[in-house]
């Protein structure tokens, strides 16, 4: 078990990047601490799959640091890192038994037979293997596959880190909740220190204690699955986390206040001036229809109505921009002249795509 | 789901089942005629019943022709599969040098098998070859016009020159279709190059594996031109496989009788050797 330290971490695949795009990760400084859930969310190609290989070992980062407590692993090779790695699709030795799956790793290691069999057993017990033992790993299901490559990682005693890249990707359906409560479960139980790849939000929402948004090789935020929905550091975590994902209307700022389309819109973090493109974000859930005959909110124009259930989506038109609405089954939807009011405690000023200031932390 | 029962779509295969009737069926039915008569010329046929069944079976002559050919065709697999898997593993997976490498493997193979023969045997000659020529120079005895041992050695030297590819492109599609990530679990998980390849790669390279040996066996089983070219069967019958020996019974000596039933016992032990090699590669797959 340990603490992960990721410093001042670039990487490149080209041997002499030059413009900036060439890097698939720019710089990031990442503490994991021990016995963490992690998830990393983003994106294909935000270079989630770059920094979980790096932290393996199975890539040499191109500059910066890798650290497992204050120890210094950037130059071990993945054996020597005592790490585990559940890969997107299941990797297994097909000519052996669900037995010797596990306990290779061990054997590889030299370890003394009879420790190999009582670990063996203990992790089959774990996984819930143990029928399974004697059998060959090739006819196994998708998500049995699976467990056996989970397995392999935690059948080692000195293991300091988990890692999951995608590990559901081939899971069917109804079995991915099984398995992920699963993993969940072993979180508590074994303690380790998890990182979770995906980038299906609800499977990062659900694992991970904190969960590291990244988009286009950098971090965007890390925070808990609340702090990214209530208050998200850029407007990519807003858009990219939530169903429908966050409002994000262009606007100017008038003494404190954000005006969008002529319109006063409180928000949460004033400020006097602010410099770049200003935009203010709003999830969906944040917004009412206020009364229609006030003067109070934005007026808009309702233009779809989308049942989803238990809520519907509305879609609403304010001068060429959408805003998308939640509203619960008992809220009447005003046909004409409908006005939507913004919680001033969760509508935000963003420039350049970054929360304004300090006032929206949550 | 109801199926609709046509039976006139068997009329659509009729004209490859006439095909295949002209082209093998009823050529090998002739053989099978030859094989239970005796003729005197003329065109007039006798029925002879098993004899010559029996008469191949007890010769000598076929029992050595046979023994030759085992020797042949065990000795190039032993050879060519490892060394087509050895060759495989280590050529590069990406880059410029793949199709350079895939070129280069293929050549041997886009030589007509004459043309084969006619190059080792003009290569080894003793007095202009260049290798005949080299390694008396570097003091060797060697003469494969005049040597059965190195008449052996040339013949096989040539087959592994010129089939050892097909294994080498067979292995490698095996090896290139291996996902990145079962190499880097293994690293992970700590196993040798030999665990590596013992776990992983020889078991995702079997099926294409089983298929480079009963081609190579089939081919070598029936090997004709290439040793007629290079040895023409000798020193003596030293190098005098079965097939060659069948073409020198049946065109040189024209017994036909024979010649029929050595070419069905021939027929059947490749069938045979071939089944059960498939059968004993592909008995762990059913499990």
């Amino acid at each position: 078990m340990a603490k992960i330290t990721l410093a001042e971490l670039r990487h490149a695949y080209e041997p002499n990047p030059g413009s900036e795009a060439d890097w698939a990760l720019k710089s990031l400084d990442v503490i994991w601490d021990d016995g963490g859930a992690y998830a990393l969310l983003g994106p294909s190609g935000c270079g989630k799959t770059t920094l979980l290989n790096i932290v393996s070992g199975l890539l040499r980062p191109t500059q910066g640091r890798v650290l497992f407590d204050d120890r210094d692993v950037t130059d071990l090779p993945p054996d020597q890192r005592h790490i585990a790695q559940v890969f997107q699709f299941p990797v297994i030795y097909d000519t052996m038994t669900v037995h010797d799956n596990l306990a290779f790793p061990l054997r590889n290691r030299g370890v003394d037979e009879a420790r190999v069999k009582a670990r063996v057993r203990e992790i089959a017990d774990m996984l819930e293997l143990t029928d399974m033992l004697g059998r060959r790993a090739r006819g196994l299901t998708a998500d049995g596959k699976q467990k056996i490559s989970l397995g392999r990682g935690l059948v080692r005693e000195d293991v300091n880190i988990v890692m999951f890249d995608e590990p559901l990707t081939v899971i069917d359906p109804h079995l991915k909740w099984q398995l992920r409560s699963k993993l969940k479960e072993l979180h508590h139980r074994v303690g380790l220190t998890m990182v979770y790849v995906t980038h299906d939000q609800t499977e990062a929402l659900t694992f991970a204690d904190k969960v590291m948004v990244m988009n286009e090789g950098q971090t965007v935020q890390i925070g808990t699955p609340v702090d990214l929905f209530e208050c998200p550091q850029h407007t990519f975590v807003g858009h990219f986390i939530g169903s429908p994902g966050m409002n994000v209307l262009p606007c100017a700022l008038d003494g404190g206040r954000a005006v969008v389309d002529g319109h006063a819109v409180p928000i949460a973090n004033p400020m006097e001036a602010a410099e770049g493109r200003l935009e203010v974000g709003v999830r969906p859930e944040f917004i009412a229809f206020a009364d229609p005959a006030s003067s109070e909110g934005v007026p808009v124009e309702v233009i779809k109505v989308s049942d989803a259930g238990r809520y519907r989506v509305v879609d609403t038109r304010l001068n060429g921009h959408v805003i998308k609405v939640l509203a619960g089954e008992d809220v009447a939807i005003p046909a004409d002249g409908a006005r939507l009011a913004f919680d001033p405690a969760k509508t935000r000023l963003y420039a350049d795509g970054w929360l304004v200031g300090q006032g929206g932390a949550a | 789901m109801n199926k609709t029962v046509n039976h006139k779509a068997w009329f659509l295969v009729l004209p490859v089942l006439v095909l295949v009737a002209f082209n093998a069926f009823i050529p090998l039915m002739t053989v099978v005629n030859y094989s239970v008569q005796e003729t005197f010329g003329d065109n007039t046929f006798f029925w002879a019943g098993l004899i010559w069944f029996e008469d191949v079976l007890h010769s000598e002559r076929f029992h050595a022709a046979l023994v030759r050919q085992l020797t042949f065709t065990f000795t190039i697999l032993a050879i060519e599969v490892p060394l087509g898997v050895i060759i495989a593993l280590a050529m590069p997976r990406r880059g410029f040098w793949v199709p350079v490498c895939l070129v280069t493997m293929a050549l041997p193979l886009l030589i007509p098998w004459n043309v084969v023969g006619a190059i080792w045997n003009i290569f080894a000659l003793p007095d202009i070859g260049l290798l005949g020529q080299m390694l008396n120079g570097l003091g060797f005895d060697y003469n494969f016009t005049r040597q059965p041992g190195a008449a052996w050695a040339t013949l096989i030297a040539m087959d592994v020159w010129h089939w050892t590819s097909l294994v080498v492109l067979l292995a490698y599609a095996g090896l290139v279709s291996i996902p990145d990530a079962f190499y880097q679990a293994a690293k992970i998980d700590g196993a040798s190059a030999w665990a590596i390849f013992r776990h992983i790669q020889l078991p995702k390279m079997k099926r294409v594996l089983t298929i480079a040996v009963l081609l190579r066996f089939m081919d070598s089983f029936n090997i004709y031109t290439e040793p007629f070219v290079l040895t023409g069967g000798g020193p003596g019958n030293s190098t005098t496989l079965l097939s060659i020996d069948l073409v020198k019974v049946a065109l040189g000596q024209f017994d036909l009788g024979p010649a029929a039933a050595m070419s069905l016992i021939y027929f059947l032990i490749i069938l045979a050797l071939s089944w059960i090699f498939y059968t004993l590669m592909m008995r762990d797959e059913e499990q």
